[in-house]
């Protein structure tokens, strides 16, 4: 059965059957003859000099082809695509090392057994030196990671965001003078954001393969970002662009450590190139701790000053952000996402310090929603604590401070512009669903049988989509490495000979359901069947002008682009069917399948007739090109900021302090939906990581530098019993940055999320005496949180 | 040393190594790439396979173990073009993202529906819980199960194809 899909409609997606049977290709299951494996040895220090490296061992086992050390490598120069804040890091260690796991030699075998036995017989000799990894001692600059370099980087203020770019004046004495009056109270919390490992659950992997005769490079690499990488490898090995093919095929998650170029990839290419057989390497999940990039790690203090009956009159937050020993591709830009929400939904005077700091770990980078969930949590949860300051409902202290829909377009004190809202309706939405008065009946009554129960509720706004070609001005592309993009999004339509049609997009999926969803657009847009759209991604050659698929931006650019595309072909495919049909293209309407004239429902020509006429020029009219198909590139001009509140009903065990989720509601905003399955699946995705963070998940180093969290065994992931089914809901305020109306919805979960439950939980335990505890609320720190109150 | 092993109902032998973990023979030998690795630790559950009835991980298990057995994989699941219902229920109900986990997830879940065919959600987490997917919230996974369990004793699923709500 053919089917013609409108946007807004529940479609099955496309990707399953391959991947249900087994049959999807990862980065891992592709094979080339004569591969050779890669395994890295890496530092067990977090600070260490490096006196000398003794291979002769591991060169000396049968199946070992090289063992490569930085002397190899140097005159590849760095990684091409990290920011040059900071010190760069050399794709292997040269000298010295600055966190545990930092690769100091690549080892080349037949296999991974015996590369792995090869890697124990390098020897490197190692000379020690202090680290530093608590955050304040960092910034205090007690050990400084590179020698000679205060260990702040840059801080980026509310007031003065890029310096240069825009002025503010500074709204400190305006908040400092609300301070002193009589009738504010002020509320401050320090509180930690902790560091988080990723962990998709495909680990990431790399297949080089060079060809010394075509002088040509390809890369199979499990990346978000396969352009950018295909970039940093034209510029490093200095071979053009159209030299240089990177594929992403499959990939098993991305959640933002797959946003990057990473050292790997650039030595396989040139462990292929220098022993001209194919190379892979395969991460083990222990490395995914040490050599991938972590998320969060933020500590800060979060204060507002405001009136007795809620209104706030400044909001204040001072935050240390742990961007780990080397700076990669976003690593300081995240916390500038962050500063670019602090403010949040809300119209109140604000001032921010954001300190990049590095540190003797691994590096940080974008993780599921990349700054704004730090923002959100430091944000919602000093609203809580205010809310419960002054006596007033949290709901209530929300609405009195909410932008209002007439206020939109709203130009923020940082100089952004949000699109459009109407956060107290979708708020109010929320609270209608869930009952809020009955609930908190409920909660009280509990609560006077002696059971804690807690409610907690966040609302948010994010900003995504990016993005604005004009953003690469002010440092937000990858065009400073002579990587040939800015944050286009880019839709080729291509209507083949036989009347199907190939779309290549921009993007590289990792689970977002992309080849369905663009489907829609276009099936919609033509009028052809869903299954005889196949939609292609990930692919360098393919879409060179795309950047990917990261910050909740690949439906309201790459999709916009495809949109537009499909736009031009109807058009085209209208003028080809009307000349066929004797009838004007404005005449034509396209239906199953087909194109029709309007009013003679039997005048009609299929898509295959009207692509066999384009592809056969003689048979056009005059002035018509031969062919059918658009490429455009798009880009927006504004990001798109989407929204939601989210809710959370807990119970805490007083003897045990374990925390038990009972119930979870949420009602976004993500815009125009074109599929409403796929929107609450990234929704659900999401959740799932914000609660996580809440509840559990920690990357915890001890003193020395070492990640005592590196097995699945030591880092716990949500399971299937960890979590409750949740109720969502949405309410749709459309955008018109894009002719979509769409926003974004991949990250809109976590920022929601984890201030919602630890708002519960404190709910649930504050009548004793508790103001906050910090993520994770694993058992003991909640039940140590009680007794300290009662003492 | 020389293993028997049958696997999707066609028997193979083969020259391992003793420490050949099963997921690799699986993978490098039979090119059989569906069964996937997502941790060394036997903790992730992405390279689940049924061995002699059992969901076994087979990141955890050398070849050799499995000299003289059964083993199953995705790849065996479905009956030539026509999918398993728990293939069928992960597609209706939107129970994969990414797709990396879900090999083994629905090993876990065939394994787990043999064993009992009328979960009830609880028992369907509890089945499920040494499979992790880092993408779904497992919301739609449980449901793909409770699709699977319904066409597994003759019902019809409640719902429409896709259908949002639990």
């Amino acid at each position: 059965m053919s089917t013609i899909s409108a946007m807004g409609g529940i479609v099955r997606r496309k990707e399953d059957p391959s991947l249900i049977q087994g049959k999807g290709i990862y980065v891992d299951d592709v094979k080339r003859r004569g591969e050779l494996v890669a395994v890295f040895v890496r530092s067990p220090f977090a600070a260490a000099t490096i006196s000398g490296i003794d291979a002769s061992a591991a060169l000396e086992l049968d199946g070992v082809h090289a063992v490569y050390t930085a002397d190899d490598v140097r005159h590849l120069g760095p990684n091409p695509a990290q920011v040059a804040v900071g010190t760069l890091r050399p794709l292997l260690a040269d000298g010295s090392v600055h966190h545990v796991g930092e690769a100091v030699a690549m080892v080349i075998a037949d296999n991974r057994y015996i590369a792995q036995d090869a890697a124990d017989l390098v020897f490197v000799d190692y000379e020690p030196k202090d680290a530093v990894v608590d955050l304040k001692e960092a910034f205090a600059d007690t050990v400084q990671v590179h020698e000679g370099a205060s260990n702040t980087l840059l801080t980026w203020h509310g007031n003065a965001w890029w310096e240069g770019v825009i002025e503010l004046p500074d709204p400190s004495p305006g908040i400092q003078a609300a301070k002193e009056r009589d009738d504010t109270v002020v509320v401050g919390l320090e509180m930690v954001n902790q560091r988080l490992i990723p962990t998709a659950i495909e680990p990431r992997a790399v297949l080089a393969e060079w060809n010394s005769g075509y002088g040509s490079v390809e890369l199979w690499t499990s990346s978000q970002i396969p352009q950018a990488v295909a970039g940093a490898i034209g510029v490093a090995f200095g071979i053009p662009f159209n030299k240089v093919r990177v594929v992403a095929p499959e990939v098993g998650g991305g959640f933002g450590v797959k946003l990057n170029v990473y050292p790997d990839e650039l030595l396989c290419c040139f462990a292929s190139k220098d022993l001209g057989r194919p190379v892979r390497w395969t991460e083990t999940r222990r490395e995914a701790g040490f050599s991938s990039t972590q998320g969060r790690g933020w500590i800060g203090t979060a204060t507002i000053t405001g009136t007795r009956d809620g209104k706030i009159l400044g909001y204040e937050l001072d935050a240390i952000c742990d961007m780990g020993a080397y700076t990669q591709n976003f690593t300081v830009a995240i916390p500038l996402l962050g500063l670019f929400v602090a403010p949040g939904q809300y119209d109140i005077p604000t001032s921010y310090a954001l300190h990049c700091v590095v540190t003797n770990t691994p590096t940080t980078d974008a993780y599921r929603g990349a700054g704004r969930p730090e923002a959100a949590y430091y944000l919602e949860r000093i609203i809580d604590a205010y809310a419960r300051e002054i006596g007033m409902d949290p709901a209530d202290v929300r609405k009195v401070n909410y932008w209002k829909p007439d206020q939109f377009p709203v130009t923020t004190e940082i100089g952004l512009t949000m699109d459009s809202g109407d956060y107290e309706k979708n708020l109010d939405a929320l609270l209608d669903r869930v009952g809020y008065e009955d609930l908190k009946a409920k909660r009280d009554a509990a609560r006077a049988e002696g059971r804690l129960l807690g409610i907690g509720l966040s609302t948010y706004v994010e900003v995504c989509g990016f993005g604005p070609s004009a953003l690469a001005g002010l440092g937000f592309s990858w065009a400073g490495y002579g990587l040939p993009t800015a944050f286009n999004g880019s839709g080729v339509v291509r209507v083949q000979p036989d009347g199907t049609c190939t779309v290549t997009i921009g993007t590289a999926p990792s689970g977002q359901g992309h080849e369905t969803t663009w489907a829609q657009i276009v099936s919609e847009g033509l009028g052809i069947p869903m299954e005889n759209i196949e939609v292609r991604h990930g692919d360098s050659v393919d879409s060179p002008t795309g950047v990917g698929t990261f910050g909740s931006r690949s439906i309201a650019v790459d999709g916009t682009a495809t949109f537009e595309a499909t736009k031009r072909v109807k058009e085209k495919a209208a003028t080809i069917a009307g000349h066929l049909l004797e009838a004007a293209p404005e005449d034509i309407h396209f239906a199953d399948g087909g194109a029709h004239v309007a009013g003679s429902p039997d005048r009609s020509v299929t898509w295959a007739q009207i692509a066999e006429s384009a592809y056969q020029p003689h048979t056009l009219p005059e002035g018509v090109e031969g062919g059918l198909e658009s490429s455009v590139v798009f880009s927006p001009p504004n990001a798109t900021w989407p929204f939601g509140s989210h809710m959370a009903l807990v119970e805490v065990d007083p003897e045990t302090g374990d925390v038990d989720l009972l119930e979870y509601w949420a009602t976004d905003d993500c815009g125009n939906v074109i599929n409403p399955m796929i929107v609450d699946g990234q929704l659900h995705g999401g959740i799932a990581q914000g609660i996580a963070q809440a509840l559990f998940e920690e990357a915890i180093y001890d003193d020395v530098g070492n990640l005592l969290t590196a097995s699945m065994l030591d880092y716990p992931l949500p399971a299937a019993e960890s979590l409750p089914m949740f109720s969502l809901d949405r309410t749709v305020t459309p955008t018109d940055v894009n002719p979509l109306g769409v926003k974004g919805i991949g990250e809109a979960g976590t920022i929601g999320s984890a201030q919602t439950i630890v708002n519960a939980v404190v709910d649930a335990v504050s009548h004793l005496g508790v103001k906050h505890i910090d993520m994770p609320l694993r058992p003991k720190r909640v039940w140590q949180a009680i007794e300290d109150a009662r003492n | 040393m020389e293993v028997g092993i049958s696997v999707n109902g066609t028997d193979y032998r083969s020259d391992v190594e003793p420490r050949t973990l099963l997921v690799h023979f699986l993978r490098d030998q039979l090119g059989l790439t569906g069964t996937h690795v997502g941790c060394d630790t036997g903790y992730c559950g992405a390279c689940t396979v049924i061995v002699d009835g059992r969901a076994v991980k087979s990141c955890t298990m050398f070849a050799v173990q499995a000299d003289g057995r059964s083993v199953r994989t995705v790849e065996g699941v479905a009956n030539g073009d026509e999918l398993h219902p728990v293939q069928e229920g992960f597609w209706e109900r939107h129970g994969l993202q990414c797709g990396f986990c879900t090999p083994g997830m629905i090993m876990s879940s065939v394994a787990l529906l043999e064993h009992n065919d009328n979960p009830t959600e609880s028992e369907i987490r509890h089945g499920i819980e040494g499979n992790l997917c880092r993408c779904t919230g497992y919301h739609n996974i449980v449901r793909s199960v409770r699709y699977a369990s319904a066409k597994l004793r003759g019902e019809k699923p409640e719902g429409a194809s896709g259908e949002v709500a639990p």
